[in-house]
């Protein structure tokens, strides 16, 4: 079967600077595509590295986010004491009594207050999240008003810098330590002794219970129908990663959701603005149309000609949209995560299924916006094609 | 295919006319002649007289109203779009006034062209467009655009491609009409040349009686009617 790609790519080549503007507004289409759904995977990926495999959370019966969550005094050794957790060296059950606490804290330079998670921690915490490491400092003395910051918690909250000073819960509390716990929301807290955060705040239970399970994940199962069927517990559990994936479902939802949309309506211009390059190159090539055909080039050989110029359009902004996203990895984002109410740092996430979108997204456009186009130049009559020339 | 006897070219009874908003205009009316294998006919005649449609009737790029046009023995009038674009690609080359190369292909490029749509390979494909080149006197010229071309270089290059399929006929329309007098007297040689010593049947519209003293035969048409069948026979 003949083709004439060589002929659409050298006609794209020769019109260099229409090809540079409409791939341009592809591209700039594919962009803001592509950045919508890295943000949305960026946030998911954030929160579903925020909970470690094996580990079971323990909350309240009906609790969606941790702050809607209570586990009462009583309940939280009947949990500790399941025998499907795992044992620490010691002996000790690798269990962590654990509050949480939302708290308004003002940002460095601008003084806006933003909501930030505030975990009181047990002595297995650190334990039980290898993904958390102490980057900077120490670890804060038990029963102190020492506290560690998350990293970017440290750089943009006013007082949480290492050995600055923070007020709240009508106490000062010292930040000792700065912990780095990766790509995870963890970053986005303050963790102190988990007993004094309960004073200070006037808190009488517990918020969760976070449980390392003897078998891994495959302990999760009969570690759930205990905790649901004892009676004297009004308690849950989830895997701990399935639990921080769910806290992104929404915010990364609305992200998916906010993006695909703009980009529908953006890409409408865009898919008009490749049309009118489209007609406009089928307008003024109306004579090598004609000379094609008489040449025997039949009309199916013209109409692909001509998508597949279109197509080479739409593939040009994909890959540039694509390329200029890709820069938004070095980006860091945060935002409210309306879900739990706090603030949360996260990066633009490129995976493979979005290159793949956003590359079927560019070619989309270029499909559609040179298919009118070009069944027109395909059904063209080769005499009046001719005279045009 | 064709024998000894039978014509290149027959046309029995062909009527076309156009439609103009209301009006109805018979450009051709029962037109009916034989070019023999080997025949180089010029068609004269005003503008309007029905010659250039006369010329894309035989070429298979329009379609006739009525009547019959039988080439090589085929009836092209009863092929289907598809066959007919198939039969043109394999037995009309077309050299066009305007020269009607693709701007943006080299002249090698563009000669390769028609064989796109032969089974051949790229090698082969380059190897009969050089062949086709070399012959019209471009050898040096293959990788220069038709920008970078004269306009008398620009119509060798489109007979190269006109040639290069091999085709049994050449249809040619007003071949000399944009060039100035000397290059118009080598595209003409070159025709003739094509005529005489590779026996390809050349029907050419012209408005150059210079142009047309070049053919064996001249045929005038008048109002959509062959007027007259002048023979101008050379040697």
């Amino acid at each position: 079967m003949a083709s004439l790609i060589s002929y659409s790519l050298r006609n794209l080549l020769t019109r260099r600077l229409t090809t540079f503007f409409t791939a341009g507004g592809m591209a700039l289409v594919v962009f803001v595509f592509a950045a919508a759904l890295m943000l949305a995977e960026g946030l998911r990926s954030t929160l579903v590295q925020t909970g470690q495999p094996g580990n079971a959370i323990v909350l309240r019966k009906g609790s969606k986010s941790e702050i809607e969550s209570v586990v009462d005094r009583a309940a939280a050794p009947l949990v500790e004491t399941r025998p499907e957790i795992d044992r620490a060296a010691d002996g000790a059950p690798l269990a962590v009594r654990e509050l949480v606490v939302l708290m308004g804290l003002p940002k460095r330079g601008g003084g806006t207050v933003s909501n930030v998670v505030l975990r009181g921690i047990g002595p297995k915490s650190l334990e039980l999240r290898p993904q958390v490491r102490l980057k900077a400092g120490r670890l804060p003395r038990p029963g102190s008003t020492e506290i560690l910051a998350g990293e970017s918690v440290a750089r943009r909250f006013e007082g949480a810098g290492l050995g600055e000073r923070i007020r709240f819960g009508l106490r000062e509390w010292t930040v000792v330590g700065i912990f780095d716990a990766g790509a995870t929301g963890f970053n986005s807290e303050i963790w102190g002794d988990c007993d004094q955060f309960m004073s200070a705040f006037r808190r009488s239970a517990y918020t969760l219970v976070l449980a390392k399970l003897r078998e891994g994940s495959a302990g999760f199962e009969p570690f759930r129908q205990g905790i649901e069927s004892d009676p004297r517990l009004q308690l849950t559990t989830k895997p701990e990663s399935v639990f921080y994936a769910e806290q992104s479902e929404m915010m990364a939802k609305f992200l998916r959701i906010m993006g695909i949309s703009l980009t529908a309506v953006f890409s409408i211009g865009a898919m008009i603005g490749a049309m009118i390059t489209m007609y406009s190159a089928v307008a003024g090539r109306t004579g090598e149309i004609g000379t094609l055909r008489a040449l025997g080039f039949p009309r199916r050989t013209i109409l692909r000609a001509f998508i597949m110029e279109a197509l080479l359009l739409g593939l040009l902004g994909g890959l540039v949209g694509l390329a200029a996203a890709s820069g938004l990895q070095l980006f860091t984002i945060s935002t409210m995560n309306f879900q739990t109410f706090s603030e949360l740092a996260f990066g633009f996430t490129l995976t493979p299924g979005i290159v793949f979108l956003s590359l079927c997204f560019g070619l989309g456009m270029g499909l559609v916006g040179g298919l009118i186009p070009a069944v027109h130049a395909a059904r063209i009559k080769i005499v009046d094609a001719l005279r045009t020339v | 295919m064709n024998g000894p006897a039978s014509p290149a070219i027959e046309l029995r009874d062909v009527s076309k006319s156009y439609t103009r908003g209301q009006q109805t205009v018979a450009v051709l009316q029962g037109v009916s002649f034989r070019i023999e294998p080997g025949e180089f006919l010029a068609l004269m005649g005003p503008s309007g007289s029905g010659k250039s449609t006369l010329l894309n009737l035989i070429a298979g790029i329009d379609r006739v109203d009525s009547g019959a046009i039988l080439v090589g023995g085929t009836d092209i009038t009863t092929l289907t779009e598809g066959e007919l674009a198939y039969w043109r690609s394999r037995s009309v080359g077309f050299i066009f006034q305007f020269y009607n190369l693709i701007p943006v292909l080299n002249a090698l490029e563009n000669v390769e062209l028609p064989l796109l749509l032969s089974p051949l390979s790229r090698r082969e494909r380059r190897e009969h467009a050089r062949a086709a080149l070399a012959l019209v006197g471009l050898a040096d010229r293959m990788d220069h655009r038709p920008g970078e071309l004269s306009g008398g270089q620009q119509q060798r290059t489109a007979i190269a491609r006109a040639i290069v399929t091999d085709p049994d006929i050449l249809v040619a329309d007003e071949p000399t009409g944009d060039l100035d007098r000397s290059s118009a007297k080598d595209i003409l040689d070159l025709m003739a040349g094509l005529n005489e010593s590779l026996g390809k049947t050349i029907v050419m519209v012209t408005h150059d009686p210079r142009a047309a003293e070049r053919a064996h035969l001249v045929r005038s048409l008048e109002k959509g009617l062959l007027t007259n069948a002048d023979l101008h026979l050379h040697s």
